[in-house]
Order: structure tokens, then sequence, then C-alpha cells
């Protein structure tokens, strides 16, 4: 089972549920770090569809979107599904403002995007 | 409505903060200034929304001139100095880079540029603050979020 520093993986119906461990996602190593754990769910774990649950997140900066949008494009080129959920409002606004809205898939809750898996 | 009246007052009561800092071009320096600068934003009132803005803005800015201005040369130094009151917050970001031009930052919203992972910054940065102003040499840059009155 791979150890992850950065997120938390569990697994629903061949869904894999992230969760993130940072509440702030700003720091350059950390975004590196994760870049490299999220990218490997892809990459090393095959994992088909992916589902980020941001209800730890309370900020992020830019090189992160850079890392989910990185992240967005691996999952797609490999046939997967990735869904987004429990994003706050400031964090929403980030996505609207960068329209970011338009290339995830934004869900309200697990049990929302869950459905959509289905 | 009285008592948000008073609330305004003791707000505008307290008196501003300012702070100056020279930042080492290191990844990470922010943070020599961010807590302080968030703290005083929520002992002057500030919403977390507005706080988040003004955070968001902050960090982009001072990771481009550590980054992009000063190339993480370590002889090189940014910056900062700090103003937060009741209705206002400025930052003012200094680097000893050759400075930018902000209008040749692309659009990262245009569709063919949506899933380039970098180069939203600047762009969130002038949306998330009230004014936003640059020197000619673009190698300073001043953000400031006025409270909505």
């Amino acid at each position: 089972m791979a150890q992850y520093r950065r997120i938390g993986v569990t697994n629903n119906n061949d869904v894999a549920i992230v969760s993130f461990n940072d509440k702030k996602i700003l720091d350059e190593a950390s975004i590196q770090e994760l870049g490299a754990e999220l990218f490997g769910l892809v990459e090393q774990h095959n994992m088909g569809d992916i589902l980020l649950n941001f209800t730890n997140v309370e900020f992020l900066s830019s090189a992160a979107l850079g890392k989910l949008i990185t992240l967005d494009r691996k999952v797609k080129a490999s046939k997967g599904r990735m869904k987004m959920c429990n994003i706050r409002p400031e964090i929403f606004e980030v996505f609207q403002i960068t329209k970011l809205n338009k290339v995830f898939d934004i869900r309200k809750d697990e049990a929302e995007a869950m459905t959509a898996f289905s | 409505m009285t008592e948000s009246q008073s609330s305004q007052n003791s707000k505008s009561d307290k008196p501003s903060w300012q702070k100056s800092i020279d930042l080492p071009s290191e990844r990470g320096a922010s943070r020599l200034v961010m807590d302080e600068l968030l703290d005083k934003l929520g002992e002057h009132g500030w919403a977390s929304a507005d706080i988040f803005s003004i955070h968001l803005a902050a960090e982009e800015a001072i990771v481009n001139a550590i980054v992009h201005g000063n190339k993480l040369d370590t002889g090189k130094k940014v910056h900062v100095e700090c103003f937060v009151s009741s209705t206002v917050a400025r930052i003012e970001i200094t680097d000893e880079g050759d400075g930018f031009d902000p209008t040749d930052v692309p659009d990262c919203t245009q569709d063919d540029r949506l899933e380039v992972p970098n180069g939203r910054g600047v762009m969130l940065i002038h949306n998330f603050m009230t004014r936003v102003e640059y020197n000619e040499k673009g190698n300073h840059v001043l953000m400031e979020k006025v409270q909505d009155a």
C-alpha cells in the first residue's frame, strides 16, 4: 500500500477518493510533493476515476491550481474521470475567476459526485 | 443597528498597523510576514472572505517577486510594506529583478490556454484587489483592498 504524506486515499466502488492533509496548499515544496502523489495515483496505481474532496482545504495558491490542471489532463489521457467536491466558496471563486470551473467537474458533495460517476 | 454602528466605531478606533520587512529570495519566505498580516486583518475586523483574497494576492505577488523577479538569487531581497486599517489593506512589494510588463502575461482564461498549468497569479491579484499598480520598470507592485462601505 502506498504511503502518502499530503493526501489520504480511500477506495469506493473503484473511485479513488482523495482528501488533502494540508489546510493551506501554498508551500512550494509541499505542492511538488502533492503533485507527485496525485500523479502517482494515475501513473503508478492506475486509478481510473478520482474524486478530490476539498473539505479540509481552506486555501490554495495558483501553483496548486497548476498541479490540479496537470492531474486532470493525466486522468483524461488515461481515459479516467476526475471530479471535485466540497469546495468552499472562496476557493470556488478562484476557479470561477480563472474559468477552471469550465475545465473541472465540480460537484457539491461526495454523494452527488459518486452518483455522477455511476 | 446600534450594535453594528458601535462595532463599526470600535473597529475604526483601532490604530492602523504598518510593517516593513526584507524577505530573502527563498521559496516559502512569505511566511515571515504572512501570519502577522493575516492576524492584523482579523484584528481590524476584515471578513474572512476578504482575508482570503488579500492572503492569496499577497502570496502570489511575493512568490512572483522571489521566483520570477529575483530568480531565487539569495543575494537579492524582496522588500514588503504592509498597511492595515479597518477600511484599507495595502501591500507594496519590490524586488531587485529586471521587472516585467503585466500586459505581456497571456490571458489564462482563453479557451486555448485554459489547461496551461501556470500563469494565473497576476490575474487572481487583479480580481481580488481593489487597486493594483506597477511601477514603470515592473519590479514594484502596489496592491490595495478597500473595505466596502
